[in-house]
């Protein structure tokens, strides 16, 4: 509790128990009013100030307002009429219970996000002499050598320059497996160091480390507003006046019509103190601090489960995907190839993917490295001579003093060897050695462990349609499609393409549904701004990812997609919960109010209590796990 | 310019209010009040000094919403 909380309770607490004993004390007419005005004024003193300045500041129409009125009005009455001042208290301390609840509730729900994000480093360990001191991060330059313990974070993004650990990156991607890492690996800051003593090179300052932008980015997050809540300001700068003039109207109207139109006693009395309740009952503050709220703990919920949302605004148009298009590679594929298979080899497979390695032992081309790891020895470069690349072909070298040519077709058409094709999709290496056909080694790209269950998982989110744009050849984008299950596929696109492709979706998806891409935000930046939500794998680290995204999903696990969705599903849910229900209640007991069924009890119900369950049902949306 | 400031207020309309202070005042290009983090992101416009300007803001904030604080 904060002190002004603290103070407010006291407040609340001597308010009421001097309510409660003035009810014992026998005492009439003035002495009663101004017994009765101690407590008022220890609980409402505050709100008739606000209220007065708000007029005088010209800025008239708020909660402070309402109340003012709404309590005063009560006390005239009290004073003329009733001697009932109880009532005018009541509604005053309910209030300020409600207010105080709100700000409790808020506070708490702060702190909880918070926590859930609480990945900020609080300091860094330098080595100076063999002793460790701590270090602001903030003031660690790149290049130097910092030290993190077992249990401690990482706090700057490095290169690990001694020890082995397993790093808990959950904080950071919602995956609760630790990965390991070792000696010359990247680690980024967030991580919790779980086993080994490192020693890391900073790469990076604090300031542009994986860290401090993701906290950067959630934090303005919620800056970003949403639809519904830029239409719950709106609201509120409508509603508060129109109601405060209905109340004027409904305590005159009436009976200057009883009086005059219909020659009957006029009721004063009765028709202020309906137009009193009306003010009560009419408090937006249900609405306006449970939308807001809800969407922070949307947005807390989902970056607790890896994954991270630019904005409310983000949460709501992904609640409304039909259409999600995927880029293939890095997406829902790893992006790295590999040795899948050796055909129609006559020698030992192991032998000939060593011909193979050593006559492509010159290229770094990924295929080349492929190969590479697929023999997994060491490579003797002094085996092979005379290598030779023909471009677009493949290579052909002596190895051992062997020849050896490793290509496509077209290399095996050009030296006059007889190839078998292959029913496999991928990229196919076939192999001569001493100029007779040796087999041919498949390597593709390999899918991602989750990738086919990703796509499922979408159907069975709502998606109606998930299409794959790649700029791979046909053969291989039509046999990963097929296997993920996913309905549509267009390949061989240009980045430029695939800009049209997205753009003719749009065009053709149902007007509602919104389109959301899903890329590695290496080169495909341009189409995930043209989307109108944009998916960006591989945020580790990657910097374009970050920027041009929407949505960013911190381990890059295209099962997450289908979660994100769901987590802004139940989000949006809530918020139209809060909406139709505040205002639902609100409206019944506004009529219930106008035809004086309703009195200033329920009035108070329909107020604290409307914003007491829309705060607690807000809350929920913190609680993604188990969607 | 852009530069984030902390806040103090108690209610998410008041925040409402504080933004609407904060959009008309000289100097400011855009501002944005983010009640869940009480935070204020001001744009400033070319050639404003942050510092003049954030005090006007802070006079228009108190102007409308008595109970709220900036922390420059």
């Amino acid at each position: 509790m904060s002190k002004k909380q603290k103070k407010m309770l006291a407040r609340i607490l001597i308010a009421a128990a001097l309510m409660i004993g003035l009810h014992f004390v026998p005492a009439g007419g003035m002495a009663r009013f101004i017994l009765y005005l101690v407590p008022y004024l220890i609980i409402g003193y505050d709100i008739l100030l606000k209220a007065f300045k708000g007029v005088k500041n010209r800025q008239p129409f708020d909660e402070s307002l309402l109340m003012a009125v709404a309590t005063v009005g009560a006390i005239v009455i009290a004073l003329t009429d009733s001697g009932d001042y109880t009532e005018a208290i009541a509604v005053m301390l309910f209030y300020q219970v409600g207010e105080w609840f709100q700000s409790y509730a808020v506070g708490k729900s702060r702190r909880n996000i918070s926590d859930l994000m609480d990945i900020r480093p609080d300091y860094a360990n330098i080595e100076t002499d063999g002793k460790l001191t701590q270090a602001d991060p903030d003031e660690v330059e790149i290049g130097s050598v910092i030290v993190v313990q077992p249990g401690e974070k990482v706090p700057i993004d490095g290169i690990i320059i001694e020890g082995s650990t397993a790093l808990d990156t959950s904080a950071l991607t919602g995956e609760s497996l630790p990965r390991e890492a070792g000696e010359g690996d990247e680690v980024i800051s967030g991580c919790i160091n779980m086993t080994g003593v490192l020693k890391i090179r900073t790469t990076k300052e604090f300031g542009d480390s994986t860290v401090s932008k993701i906290l950067d980015l959630v934090e303005n997050a919620s800056s970003r507003k949403s639809r519904s809540e830029a239409f719950i300001t709106r609201f509120a700068r409508i509603y508060t006046p129109a109601v405060v003039y209905s109340a004027i109207a409904l305590a005159v109207l009436p009976p200057l019509v009883r009086m005059f139109g219909m020659g009957l006693d006029a009721q004063w009395e009765t028709w202020v103190y309906r137009a009193l309740t009306f003010l009560v009952i009419s408090c937006p503050c249900a609405l306006v601090i449970s939308i807001p709220l809800s969407f922070f703990a949307g947005i807390g919920g989902a970056s607790n489960a890896g994954v991270l949302v630019k904005g409310s605004n983000y949460l709501e148009i992904l609640s409304q995907t039909k259409y999600v298009v995927f880029d293939k590679t890095g997406t829902l594929t790893q992006g790295v190839f590999e040795v899948n298979e050796v055909h129609h080899n006559e020698m030992d497979r192991e032998q000939l993917l060593e011909y193979a390695a050593l006559a492509e032992s010159a290229s770094s081309h990924p295929i080349s490295r492929s190969l590479q790891r697929a023999y997994g020895k060491e490579i003797d470069r002094s085996r092979v001579t005379e290598i030779r690349e023909i471009s677009g072909n493949g290579v052909t070298a002596k190895v051992d003093g062997v020849d050896v040519a490793a290509g496509n077709s077209k290399l095996m058409d050009r030296l006059g060897v007889k190839w078998i094709d292959c029913h496999q999709s991928g990229t196919i290496i076939h192999m001569a050695v001493d100029g007779r056909y040796a087999g041919h080694i498949v390597i593709s790209d390999i899918e991602k462990p989750h990738a086919r269950e990703a796509v499922r998982a979408l159907k069975r989110s709502g998606v109606e349609k998930t299409v794959m744009l790649t700029g791979d050849s046909r053969k291989v984008a039509e046999h990963v499609a097929a296997d993920l299950g996913i309905d549509e596929v267009h390949a061989e696109l240009l980045p430029a393409d695939k800009v049209a492709k997205v753009e003719e979706l749009l065009a053709r998806k149902p007007a509602k549904g919104k389109l959301a891409f899903v890329g590695d935000g290496i080169n495909d930046a341009p189409v995930l701004s043209r989307a109108d939500i944009g998916i960006a794998m591989g945020a580790m680290g990657s910097d374009a990812a970050i920027e041009a995204a929407d949505i960013v999903l911190m381990d890059d696990d295209p099962l997450k997609i289908a979660k994100a969705i769901r987590i802004s599903r139940k989000c949006l849910r809530i918020v139209y919960e809060n909406i139709w229900f505040a205002i639902g209640v609100k409206l019944i007991c506004l009529v219930l109010g106008a035809v004086g069924v309703a009195n200033m009890w329920l009035a108070i119900f329909a107020d604290v209590g409307v914003m007491i369950i829309a705060v607690l049902n807000a809350i929920r949306a913190l609680f993604v796990k188990k969607l | 310019m852009k530069k984030s400031y902390k806040i103090d207020v108690d209610c998410a309309n008041c925040a409402n209010k504080m933004e609407q202070a904060a959009k008309n005042t000289a100097g400011v290009k855009d501002a944005v009040v983010n009640f869940m983090t009480l935070k204020m992101n001001v744009e400033f416009e070319e050639g404003h000094d942050a510092k003049a300007v954030m005090q006007e803001v802070r006079k228009n904030c108190k102007r409308v919403e008595d109970d709220c604080e900036i922390f420059l």
